[in-house]
């Protein structure tokens, strides 16, 4: 009785894992009660994990993905934003911009595989450019729209101060829509996420979007498909906690609470 | 009569100077005259007040003694310097959302500090924290102040700068009937531990009186200056004396309002 009082108390945080492993317990279930080949069974996923770590795939498949997604991301951060802010802040370059944006931008960064790989062959690079583009109009709009709606009263004061232009952009300028671009940074490393896998199908040979479709056409190892199905999502949920970690700053926190 | 007001001052120790000063804005198209053919001169040192009725123009006066706007026509002068652009020599405080919520207390105070060196900054921030009494705010982010602190946070970051003319924006508008009383206080004894030129804009009749050395009395729009009223009362003004109240009536009536519903 004694010891009932602490795992009562910690209930609420295993909630999630009891859920899961409870639909873990109703997927065995099933695979044991319908014949066929519908879904491989956990313990067969199990092993397919092990598989890919015994053969060393799992880590360096991981990091290729990663390293792709990191360098595509990266790259569209540092030139959608600056130049988003640019557009944003000069309406007549929005103008001359807009429609152009408004034309690519509904385009889906798969659209541009065969472009990507004219360009740059199979390899890193094809799938490092089409994360490039699924990330850069997302930023690139955000960070338009975060100069529009940065209040005027901010930009006055920071005119009244006699702030220099760099110092404006410092200490203005990027404060007000750091915000909404973190924001935006986590939703656009969701849609990298997504990207790098259906990019590793068609324009490379090694990171977990490969695994996928190579365990598959290489001797219908569904075990493998579903191993990497579920390490995708692992790692996707774990890049979303670590943006996250981002916006509990405290000096980010206005941009999120409604006052 | 207004002109009378204004020419009794003589001329020589006018910190800001108003001349034949309109200004319109285009809408749809269309001219509107906001401000029509104001003159006013305002001493080094003085505590002014701007009233008359809603959306007559006050906010928009301010802000072109402040820089934010420009004439259609006239000019403004401060220490007969023409005033061509916002200047960190003159700071404005606005009604509401004016501190910044990204940096604490101390950040938000030493916001316009940059070219000091460490101590000076430190020492104007703690300074100015004592004399708006924000002691122990320091590192608190403005989401987490009341309305009158955050008020009280953009006059201390305005004072740090040392200015010589200080315009508030009905600054105290959007807090309730206590604390608005409150803040009255603590303005008029940091004003008087200061002595900056204070240029101060207002609906309320009883702030003005409260406050201010001279009313100026702006008419509906197109504004013009329809009155400058002196309020030689010493501080503290004592808001029930029948002299009060009578340079509260007369201020009322030359708005149009008599206080009887």
């Amino acid at each position: 009785m004694v010891h009932v009082r602490p795992i009562l108390k910690s209930l609420p945080r295993l909630r999630p894992i009891l859920f899961v492993g409870l639909l873990i317990a109703l997927w065995q279930l099933l695979i044991h009660r319908v014949p066929g080949q519908l879904l491989p069974g956990p313990f067969q996923v199990l092993r397919g994990m092990r598989d890919l770590l015994q053969h060393g795939l799992m880590v360096k498949y991981v990091v290729a993905s990663l390293f792709r997604v990191t360098w595509g991301f990266l790259l569209a951060l540092v030139t959608a934003i600056p130049l988003g802010l640019t557009i944003g802040w000069h309406r007549r370059a929005e103008m001359a911009f807009n429609p152009l944006v408004q034309v690519l931008r509904p385009i889906s960064p798969l659209a541009w595989i065969p472009i990507a790989i004219l360009w740059f062959g199979v390899g890193d690079l094809s799938a490092i450019f089409l994360i490039f583009v699924g990330c850069f109009f997302p930023l690139l709009l955000t960070a338009i729209s975060a100069v529009h709606n940065i209040p005027a009263v901010y930009v006055n004061v920071g005119r009244n101060f006699g702030l220099r232009p760099a110092e404006f952009v410092w200490k203005v300028l990027y404060p007000a829509v750091a915000p909404r671009l973190i924001l935006a940074c986590r939703i656009t490393l969701g849609v990298a996420w997504l990207v790098v896998v259906a990019a590793e199908m068609i324009a490379v040979n090694s990171g977990l979007g490969f695994l996928i479709i190579d365990a598959r056409n290489a001797g219908n190892r569904y075990d493998l498909v579903v191993a990497g199905m579920i390490i995708i999502g692992v790692i996707g949920l774990l890049l979303d906690q670590a943006m996250r970690t981002l916006e509990r700053a405290k000096s980010f926190r206005w941009g999120y609470s409604e006052e | 009569m207004a002109t009378e007001a204004i020419t009794s001052i003589s001329s020589g120790n006018a910190k800001l100077q108003m001349r034949h000063m309109s200004i319109a804005f285009e809408r749809d198209g269309k001219t509107i005259p906001v401000l029509e053919n104001i003159d006013l001169e305002i001493r080094n040192g003085e505590f002014i007040c701007l009233v008359g009725p809603s959306g007559c123009g006050k906010s928009t006066l301010l802000n072109v003694m402040a820089g934010f706007l420009s004439p259609t026509e006239g000019v403004v002068e401060i220490d007969g310097e023409a005033v061509r652009g916002p200047d960190p020599r003159r700071i404005l405080v606005f009604q509401d959302h004016g501190v910044f919520p990204w940096l604490t207390v101390e950040g938000n105070i030493e916001f316009g500090l940059s070219k000091f060196s460490g101590r000076e900054r430190k020492e104007r921030v703690a300074h100015y924290v004592q004399m708006v009494r924000l002691q122990g705010f320091e590192h608190t982010y403005p989401p987490d102040l009341s309305g009158g602190m955050k008020q009280r946070l953009q006059v201390a970051r305005a004072l740090a700068m040392n200015p010589d003319v200080l315009y508030l924006d009905e600054p105290f508008g959007a807090l309730d009937a206590i604390t608005r009383v409150m803040m009255r206080n603590e303005l008029m004894r940091i004003w008087q531990a200061e002595r900056r030129t204070v240029i101060f804009v207002t609906h309320d009749v009883d702030e003005a009186v409260q406050l201010a050395d001279r009313v100026v009395v702006l008419s509906s729009r197109p504004a013009k200056v329809q009155d400058v009223h002196s309020v030689n009362i010493p501080h503290p003004r004592n808001i029930s004396s029948p002299r009060y109240l009578e340079h509260r009536d007369e201020l009322l009536q030359k708005i149009g309002l008599a206080y009887s519903v």
